[in-house]
């Protein structure tokens, strides 16, 4: 069997339980992938033997029958999951060394299915940015080009590791979290699909916290039927998360039947931004005709304070930020700054803390230092929690009137280049306009592939659902994913 | 709103980040943009409206007030930058 690393989830399930090939052979593909392919700076620490090990075990469970989907599939970790023994370092300098005495929840059930760890992915430092430029390991690149044109573009983020290496075929898939859209976004831009389940579907146990309140983990993948399978096994509640819901998951991948007829996809008039691109408002045309000519009834909804998620999420997102990266203070893992003579502990904790955090965690949090601190809090900070409220009631207003599933752009443009957003934070910030209300909200989200623009670049459009509907989601997208038969690939550079 | 020099000095001491003075204004600087940027949420109507506590109603899990964990202090020092006879090692705290 050729070009192995190829293979989908379910195409590798079941050639693995034919015989055809086995996970051992799967394994050293993308291993062997993964090292031809350091130019995308998607791996970030590889691990081979951890690999190997786990592929042969899955091998012999297989064999034995009965084993999980999952099992032998080859997989990427993002850097911001805590994996035991294996570097675990979200990104960031300050967590240099680390690695961690535990397994996080989602990849130990991940490893549970029988999954393979190939490595861990690049992301932005502590899941904070939208170009995997905030890195200490430095850019993830897209493996998308324009043409023949070589400029280095951007993979997105937090999660462009893990869409670059899912793009480039070097593993068959891989974990992804989304604070604001680093699961969509960075899928869009890489033309493979990425879902954030409802907030509650996945453990957030073991995962470098961002911001709790929003922070949720999600698979990025080559199709939704490899959505479907890899999230039903990241899904469930966990006593070590409280908040994590305790609700039975379902067989997501058998909900799959591209049957939407009737459903009602509502088009939000708010997501028409201004100086939006043409390609975008042609791409979302065509999904919306994409799902009218597959049965569902398309309604137009008014989403009205969809302006204002930006900024509320730059008060919440920072300021749960600071709560959160207090405990990186040099003590009790990663750096500690070389003290000089007569430092005392206070020095000890800025120092360490200006040396190993970067530029972009330090400016967020400081912003949310500013927004909790005393006569700010009520201005700022419960100003923007009583918004995210209505954020949320004007999703429950659409879906109370009968909206099944809400379309919009994923992302403001296709991929753009490294290096070019660095100097405005803010403009940086509007690469998110489409996804945060989705994570302020608590929704199920996806991002499929939908369409190339005139540099050859992917589009996505996204899909957001009801809260815990994520098989219905899957199922929209499912159908969206038939209609626009998006099948390109980026041409091999690397 | 406008952050001076000396509001960003307060905020990086308070965030425990160490700043040098000379880096203060650009700092200051890229405060007053972010929360210029933020300052957005003042148009909003949000008398009456209750601050968004949990984003899924549900309520927090509770489980017996017992130990379910612990005797690796080993582990629990394997990561430490400096530690000693048992003890995360930090300079002295009390003069």
């Amino acid at each position: 069997m050729t070009d192995l690393t190829k293979l989908k989830i379910a195409e590798a399930r079941d050639a693995l339980r034919k015989g055809d090939v086995t996970s051992v052979e799967l394994t050293e593909a993308c291993l062997s992938a993964i090292d031809k392919a350091d130019a995308l700076g998607a791996f970030v620490h590889k691990t081979p033997e951890v690999a190997t090990r786990q592929a042969k075990s899955a091998d012999d469970r297989i064999k034995a029958g009965g084993a999980p989907d999952l099992c032998g599939i080859p997989l990427g970790i993002k850097d911001l999951f805590c994996t035991k023994g294996v570097p675990s370092q979200a990104a960031s300098a300050i967590l240099n060394g680390f690695k961690p005495e535990y397994e996080s929840t989602v990849t130990s059930q991940l490893f549970d299915a029988g999954a393979v760890m190939l490595g861990k992915l690049n992301m932005d430092e502590f899941a904070m940015g939208s170009s995997n430029e905030t890195s200490t390991y430095g850019n993830a690149i897209n493996p998308w080009r324009r043409g023949n044109d070589d400029t280095a573009l951007t993979p997105g983020g937090s999660s462009g590791g893990s869409a670059s290496a899912v793009a480039a075929d070097l593993c068959l898939a891989a974990t992804g979290t989304d604070t604001g859209g680093s699961i969509r976004q960075p899928a869009a831009l890489t033309g493979i699909t990425g879902i954030k389940p409802t907030y509650g579907r996945c453990s957030r146990w073991g995962i470098v916290a961002f911001a709790s309140s929003l922070d949720q983990a999600g698979p990025m993948t080559k199709d939704v039927r490899d959505a479907a399978i890899m999230l039903e096994a990241m899904c469930g509640h966990d006593p070590k998360d409280s908040t994590s819901a305790d609700l039975a998951v379902p067989n997501f991948e058998a909900m799959l039947t591209g049957d939407i007829k009737g459903k009602t996809i509502g088009i939000p008039r708010e997501y028409r931004m201004d100086g939006m691109p043409d390609e975008i408002e042609t791409l979302w045309s065509e999904g919306r005709r994409m799902l009218e000519d597959a049965g569902a009834v398309i309604k137009d909804i008014s989403l009205p304070h969809t302006k204002y998620a930006l900024p509320a999420y730059y008060v919440i997102a920072p300021a749960e930020a600071s709560s959160n990266l207090a405990r990186y203070d040099g003590v009790r893992y990663g750096h500690r700054a070389k003290l000089a003579q007569g430092d005392g502990i206070t020095d000890m904790y800025e120092k360490t803390r200006a040396e190993g955090f970067g530029p972009e965690v330090q400016r967020r949090v400081m912003v949310g230092t500013y927004v909790l601190s005393a006569g700010f809090y009520d201005a700022y900070y419960n100003r923007a929690r009583k918004v995210r409220t209505l954020i949320k009631k004007d999703f429950e207003d659409v879906f109370a009137e009968g909206v099944d599933a809400i379309l919009t752009p994923a992302t403001p443009s296709s991929a753009f280049e490294l290096g070019k957003q660095h100097t405005d934070p803010v403009e940086m910030y509007l690469n998110d306009v489409f996804t945060v209300t989705v994570n302020l909200a608590g929704l199920p989200g996806i991002s499929v592939p939908t369409g190339l623009d005139s540099q050859g670049l992917p589009l996505g459009l996204q899909l957001i659902g009801r809260p815990w509907e994520e098989g219905d989601l899957l199922n929209t997208a499912y159908a969206l994913e038939q209609a626009a038969g998006f099948v390109a690939k980026p041409t091999q550079w690397w | 709103m406008s952050i001076d020099i000396e509001t960003a000095a307060r905020v990086a001491k308070l965030a425990r980040i160490r700043v040098e003075d000379d880096a203060l204004p650009a700092l200051a600087q890229e405060f007053s943009n972010i929360l210029g940027f933020i300052e957005q949420l003042n148009e909003v109507d949000v008398e009456g409206v209750e601050p968004m506590v949990s984003v899924e109603p549900m309520r927090l899990k509770r489980r017996q007030d017992g130990v379910t964990d612990g005797g690796m202090q080993d582990k629990v020092l394997a990561n430490a930058p400096d530690a000693r006879e048992g003890f995360f090692a930090v300079p002295k705290v009390v003069e």
